[in-house]
């Protein structure tokens, strides 16, 4: 899974989203929603790179700020070579069709008043020179492509059911032959059976294109399926990286831990023998964060450190990332044996 | 009943439909089933199936027009509740019948706060002074987990998060000592950890009161977790009733098979791809002449086409509408 030659496509590092909160008379600036606060991962070239979290946690915000759909605070974002981090929105502008987007709501995100086909074109229309014919054309070939049948191009949004009104949301993020898909929870509004339908066309597309994904979602059994790594997010930020079957094998965060154990099993034999790990309490608000570790009021396996000082996001193992103190020994092996070096030293004197 | 023991609700032939401009939507289909007392009936079924609207039927909860309970009965308490006067309705709703609905956030009411929603049906059910309302509601907030409640019963919804809110809703489905809860996907809108909560609350609330619940979902992990006995319900018709062991291991009709294989579990082998269930959901535009899944069905043959399938009797409380015998391999005998 993990190959050395791949290159990034995308690298973000210390990506700051800050909503201000304005109040009173004079509507002042008394704060902030730190939705995202100081993200950093690689999405490497034709993987998929699932975010998980509960609501709330900034993963969808994430996905946004990643293609500039807001103007981040602060960090730095890496797409395909170029700098889109502090970019001003008109120069983003020629790079928007090698970055597209699914969204979560079907029913929301395509204009009622357009016909597919219109929906599908828009794109088209926007950034590039084809003539009438050759859009048409193209709309047909991405219309088949995502398994729509082109005789309903004429037709509007409301004449579809939920999966297919995802597919022509997918048609139009193919539109400009896209490098990288930012996918926001792009199953959650549909039924169990048609998920599975819209995730193997997915998986089938990246085949097809060659394309990269950054997939959110909160569900963990579907992110298991169609994941690469996994970054898992809580309160703004990641608290673990891993590929897949690492993260669910052995999950090293303590929230990891306690969010793959909440899954319920679809299996009543092994539902008795699965160990749950309840968290007590909801999730901090955002706006004011927990001094230390983020998830310092929730965790099982709290230790005074956690509620001083905030854990580092670092590589424990190859591969692996997590900020927990927990793993604060295994972080830095030559540290550790130092440590070791100078207690064997007091030993012996 | 293998056990013999009496049930508390029991609905038989239950049918539903919606009066629209585009013709009659059979919502509901000759839908039948017990509740013993004390267990926890799941129901299962994709949107559109027909799971809330056969509950919401029970209780006289949809609006007539468009929605016609055409035929059936719901035997609770003596009683048919589909023909007992509003007033008795009224009685039985929020006392001896409660319901949680799926979304918190818009159960509640903005401008009241929680204490006098929970109180509300200890007033009005079980005459209760204000006082004495009071202090049963507190304890219900204690029961269902809500820390700090005495001073909680003064906070308005919006103060509460969703999984408290939830819980919220649950304390006042229980206020009145129900038999029956009725939970309409209570999960649904919540976060995995908070629904672990839930679930864990749940269980531990059975424990405690003893009272038998409908616990409607999509999600057939949540199933196999607390129910004794599932309904899986297509096309406003239950295609298949087992107890959940057995379900599980043994789905006998092809809707619940294929649903078992299209979900994904986090443990065990990890598929590299997934089945999945060609075609849509049945729109019910008609009376149901045919089986409801024979389009999507793998086994599908001419009998489906022309017959409804009643629900086969396969022993051991385990029964499915199917006319294609799984244990066979073949069709079933007429």
């Amino acid at each position: 899974m993990l190959d050395e030659t791949r290159k990034p496509l995308v690298s973000v590092r210390d990506l700051k989203m800050h909503f201000p909160i304005y109040a009173g008379l004079l509507r002042r600036r008394v704060g902030e929603v730190k939705a995202v606060d100081g993200v950093s991962f690689d999405v490497m070239e034709g993987e998929t790179l699932c975010l998980v979290g509960e609501s709330g946690c900034g993963k969808s915000t994430c996905g946004r700020a990643v293609l500039r759909l807001y103007d981040i605070t602060s960090g730095q974002i890496n797409i395909d070579g170029q700098e889109i981090g502090s970019a001003p929105q008109p120069k983003l502008r020629p790079m928007r069709p090698t970055m597209q987007m699914v969204f979560q709501d079907p029913q929301a995100s395509l204009n009622p008043r357009m016909t597919v086909e219109a929906i599908i074109k828009e794109p088209l229309d926007e950034h590039t020179k084809l003539s009438e014919k050759e859009k048409r054309d193209k709309v047909g070939e991405l219309m088949d492509a995502v398994g729509l049948n082109r005789k309903f191009a004429k037709r509007y949004p409301h004449a579809f059911s939920g999966g297919q009104r995802q597919r022509i949301g997918i048609a139009r993020a193919l539109a400009l032959n896209p490098k990288f898909i930012v996918c926001d929870e792009p199953i959650a509004a549909l039924d169990v059976s048609i998920q599975a339908q819209v995730v193997n066309l997915l998986e089938d597309l990246q085949d097809q294109f060659g394309l990269t994904y950054l997939f959110i979602s909160h569900d963990l059994s579907m992110v298991r399926h169609i994941a690469t790594r996994v970054a898992v997010m809580y309160l703004g930020k990641v608290v673990e990286l891993a590929p897949r079957e690492a993260l669910y094998a052995d999950p090293l965060h303590p929230y990891t831990k306690a969010l793959l154990s909440a899954v319920p099993e679809p299996d009543p034999s092994l539902e008795g023998k699965v160990e749950r790990i309840i968290l007590k309490g909801d999730v901090p608000s955002p706006s004011n964060p927990p001094q230390g570790c983020n998830f310092c009021t929730r965790c099982p396996s709290v230790m005074d450190i956690c509620k001083q000082v905030e854990p580092e996001y670092r590589e424990v193992k190859p591969g692996r990332f997590t900020a927990c103190h927990l793993y604060n020994d295994t972080a830095d092996p030559t540290a550790g044996h130092e440590a070791q070096e100078s207690t064997n030293k007091e030993s012996l004197t | 009943m293998p056990d013999g023991a009496l049930p508390v609700l029991d609905v038989r032939g239950l049918k539903t439909i919606f009066q629209t401009r585009a013709g009659d939507v059979h919502a509901v289909n000759d839908v039948s089933f017990a509740l013993k007392p004390g267990e926890l009936l799941g129901v299962v079924g994709e949107s559109g199936s027909g799971k809330s609207v056969t509950m919401m039927s029970l209780l006289g909860l949809l609006p007539s027009p468009p929605a016609q309970v055409e035929r059936g009965s719901v035997t609770f308490d003596g009683k048919n509740l589909l023909q007992v006067d509003p007033e008795t309705l009224r009685q039985v709703r929020g006392g001896k019948i409660g319901f949680v609905f799926q979304d918190p956030m818009t159960s509640l009411n903005p401008v009241f706060n929680v204490g006098n929603q929970i109180m509300e049906p200890l007033r009005k059910h079980m005459g209760l002074n204000k006082r004495q309302a009071a202090v049963r509601a507190k304890e219900l907030l204690e029961l269902v987990g809500i820390p700090d409640a005495a001073q909680r019963l003064k906070d308005y919804p919006h103060q509460f998060s969703g999984g408290m809110r939830q819980r919220v809703m649950i304390a006042i489905a229980l206020a009145c000592d129900p038999k029956v809860l009725i939970a309409d996907e209570p999960t649904t809108a919540l976060d995995v950890t908070i629904q672990a909560q839930i679930l864990d609350l749940m269980k531990d609330l059975r424990s405690k009161l003893g009272m038998a619940v409908i616990w409607i979902t999509h999600d057939l992990g949540v199933i196999a977790g607390i129910a004794d006995r599932v309904i899986v319900m297509y096309g406003g018709q239950v295609v298949e009733h087992a107890p959940v062991k057995e379900l599980f291991k043994n789905p006998q009709h092809p809707y619940t098979r294929a649903l078992l294989k299209t979900i994904p579990t986090i443990h065990g082998e990890r598929a590299a791809r997934l089945t999945i269930i060609e075609g849509q959901p049945p729109i019910m535009m008609d009376a149901p002449s045919a089986c409801p899944f024979r389009d999507r069905c793998d086994v599908a043959f001419d009998r489906c086409q022309q017959e409804n399938p009643p629900r086969y009797d396969l022993g051991n409380g385990h029964d499915a509408a199917c006319f294609f015998d799984a244990r066979t391999g073949g069709p079933r005998d007429a």
